[in-house]
């Protein structure tokens, strides 16, 4: 069952042609990775599925309902939940604070500590920093925050954009681990990456941008083997 | 890049000029307080009461100064119509006060009547702070900064003829309330009661503006969009909620702080919420614009210098009316702090997003 459909959207900044008719489908359960270079417009597409750009042309359909009708915030009630990019953590605001503003769309305090259990279990490291301000943490500790905080709406889909930027390796590993794990409690994962080795590593499926437009996709393990991805993306002769 | 020599002497030339005037500035200071204090001509009972009335003004002054800092925070824009916002809120705490007087009420139950009136003077001030954000600030969200900078001096022109249009340009004396009148006696000094009640009344409402922001989901919601609004929106925050809701808690402290300066001064007119807007301007800048204890320290220093520093700085230097120059000593502040220390007391991240 397709949970997020993109059809021919076209994204533009101002007069700049962003996306080019981008089309993606990710099925419930999947971990599908966007790659790509820079300026490919691998964070234009998230953004515009998070409400935070409107698409000129083109239709987004979120569980068989049309979610461009809907501001940024709104979506997130749908069941929509983003990792932006440089982490985005709100660095005067104590890690728990932070987390309490991930769960802003839900009311419930039972979910809101069985939410806040579940991050703590992912990412012990935050429990022990809980009342420390955000902006005194380290660049992991921030994107374990990034991503906890998405998690914190309980959302059906989880965007994640570019976790790897800036971590040392150990770090990545345990990020992308850490979104394993994610997934198989359920979350469906769009996965935004410049480290695209990782992230075929993990994804069921892979898209290849290239200056607004999909110019490849399949499988992970095709994506793999296939001489342009190797050459372009992989550092592969 | 290579600077010619007219440059280089330009740069010295300022430079000199500022380390001139602040050294000026240290001397008039540290001279006058040593000539004051060995002319010991203020006793120290006049000296608490400069300093009492410096609390009460001061906290006036940070009340108000909130309302500027906090919608700073969030839209990095100046709300200059923020003293006519001030402003309403002591007409409709006069109206409601006088009321209660005729009838009598405010006789009987003075404390009741006087919350009576700021909750009045409150509402009148968010309501007219929620008008203009969505009239006159809310369709220029967007626009580059000079732009709602020059609708919000707009605003507060309109707000003051508007005033002067429907209450003439008279002044309108409030109430006496008996309650207030007279000293209260603490170890032999008399403090005047009016000032206790005001400074009292000031710091409840910053607790309650402090715990608000700090401790609850709306607060915390607030921080999150002064930070950042794109990601805020990717929580679910309805960030133009929150930014009605900033405006409309600053307009409440600016609405109760235009009671408690009508109850000082005893009246109103269309004009009163210019200087002491600007003055709150002054603290919330000398606190560190955006930081709300700063905001808070601020109005509190520049009441109490304002207060105290004529008598002690100026006073034995052989000016005449030192009193006269209270305004300046306020402005010099102003002036000294966008010079030497533009993030202010409390402020350490004032151009990071500019």
């Amino acid at each position: 069952m397709s949970i997020l459909n993109l059809d021919n959207v076209h994204t533009y900044y101002g007069n700049i042609h962003a996306l080019k008719g981008i089309s993606i489908n990710i099925e419930k359960g999947e971990i599908v990775t966007l790659i790509g270079g820079n300026g490919a417009g691998k964070t234009t597409t998230l953004r515009t599925i998070s409400g935070l750009l409107k698409p000129r042309e083109g239709k987004i359909h979120l569980n068989g309902d049309d979610i461009l009708k809907y501001q940024a915030h709104e979506i997130v009630y749908k069941g929509v939940s983003m990792v932006p990019e440089g982490r985005g953590v709100f660095a005067r605001l104590t890690v728990l604070e932070n987390l309490e503003m991930g769960a802003y769309s839900r009311n419930s305090k039972e979910e809101l500590s069985r939410n806040m259990e579940r991050v703590f279990t992912l990412f012990p490291r935050l429990k022990e920093r809980r009342t420390q301000v955000a902006g005194t943490l380290s660049g992991g500790e921030q994107q374990m925050l990034a991503t906890g905080r998405g998690l914190m709406s309980n959302p059906s889909v989880l965007l994640m954009d570019e976790p790897s930027m800036g971590l040392a390796p150990v770090l990545v590993e345990l990020i992308f681990d850490t979104i394993q794990q994610i997934n198989k409690e359920g979350t469906t994962i769009l996965l935004v990456e410049q480290n695209a080795l990782m992230a075929l590593s993990i994804a069921n499926r892979g898209y290849v941008l290239q200056t607004g437009e999909i110019i490849i996709s399949d499988t992970a393990e095709n994506l793999k083997k296939n001489p342009t991805v190797q050459k372009a993306y992989l550092g592969m002769e | 890049m290579r600077t010619s020599l007219g440059e280089k002497i330009l740069d010295l030339a300022v430079s000199g000029f500022l380390w001139g005037f602040r050294i000026l500035i240290v001397l008039i200071v540290v001279l006058g307080t040593f000539l004051t204090i060995r002319a010991g001509k203020y006793t120290g009972e006049q000296w608490i009461d400069f300093l009492v009335f410096g609390i009460s003004q001061g906290s006036i002054y940070a009340l108000i100064a909130l309302g500027y800092t906090m919608v700073y925070g969030i839209l990095r824009m100046i709300n200059f119509a923020h003293g006519e916002i001030f402003m309403s809120g002591a007409f409709g705490g006069y109206f409601i006060a006088t009321w209660l007087t005729v009838i009598g009420f405010m006789d009987k139950y003075p404390v009741l009547g006087l919350i009576a009136s700021m909750l009045f003077g409150m509402l009148i001030s968010t309501l007219i702070a929620l008008l203009v954000e969505r009239i006159a600030y809310r369709p220029l969200r967007g626009a580059p900064r000079l732009v709602p900078l020059i609708s919000a001096i707009g605003a507060s022109f309109f707000l003051q003829y508007t005033f002067r249009g429907f209450f003439g340009p008279g002044v309108y004396a409030y109430p006496s309330m008996k309650a207030l009148e007279g000293q209260w006696n603490f170890f032999g000094i008399g403090i005047l009661k009016v000032q206790i009640v005001v400074a009292i009344a000031a710091f409840i409402m910053m607790a309650i503006l402090y715990s608000i922001v700090m401790f609850t989901k709306i607060g915390k919601a607030m921080r999150a969009v002064s930070e950042n609004k794109d990601v805020a929106a990717l929580m679910g925050i309805d960030v133009n909620r929150i930014i009605v809701t900033t405006f409309a808690l600053g307009a409440a402290m600016a609405g109760a702080a235009g009671v408690l300066y009508a109850l000082t001064y005893r009246q109103v007119n269309f004009f009163t919420g210019f200087t002491p807007g600007i003055k709150a301007f002054t603290a919330a800048v000398l606190g560190g614009i955006g930081n709300i204890p700063g905001a808070m320290v601020g109005g509190l220093v520049l009441g109490i210098v304002e207060s105290v520093g004529p008598a002690l700085f100026l006073d034995s230097l052989g000016i005449p009316r030192p009193y006269q120059l209270k305004d300046a000593i306020a402005y010099i502040m102003l002036v000294m702090i966008l010079l030497f220390r533009p993030s202010g007391i409390l402020g350490e991240r004032v151009s990071k997003k500019a």
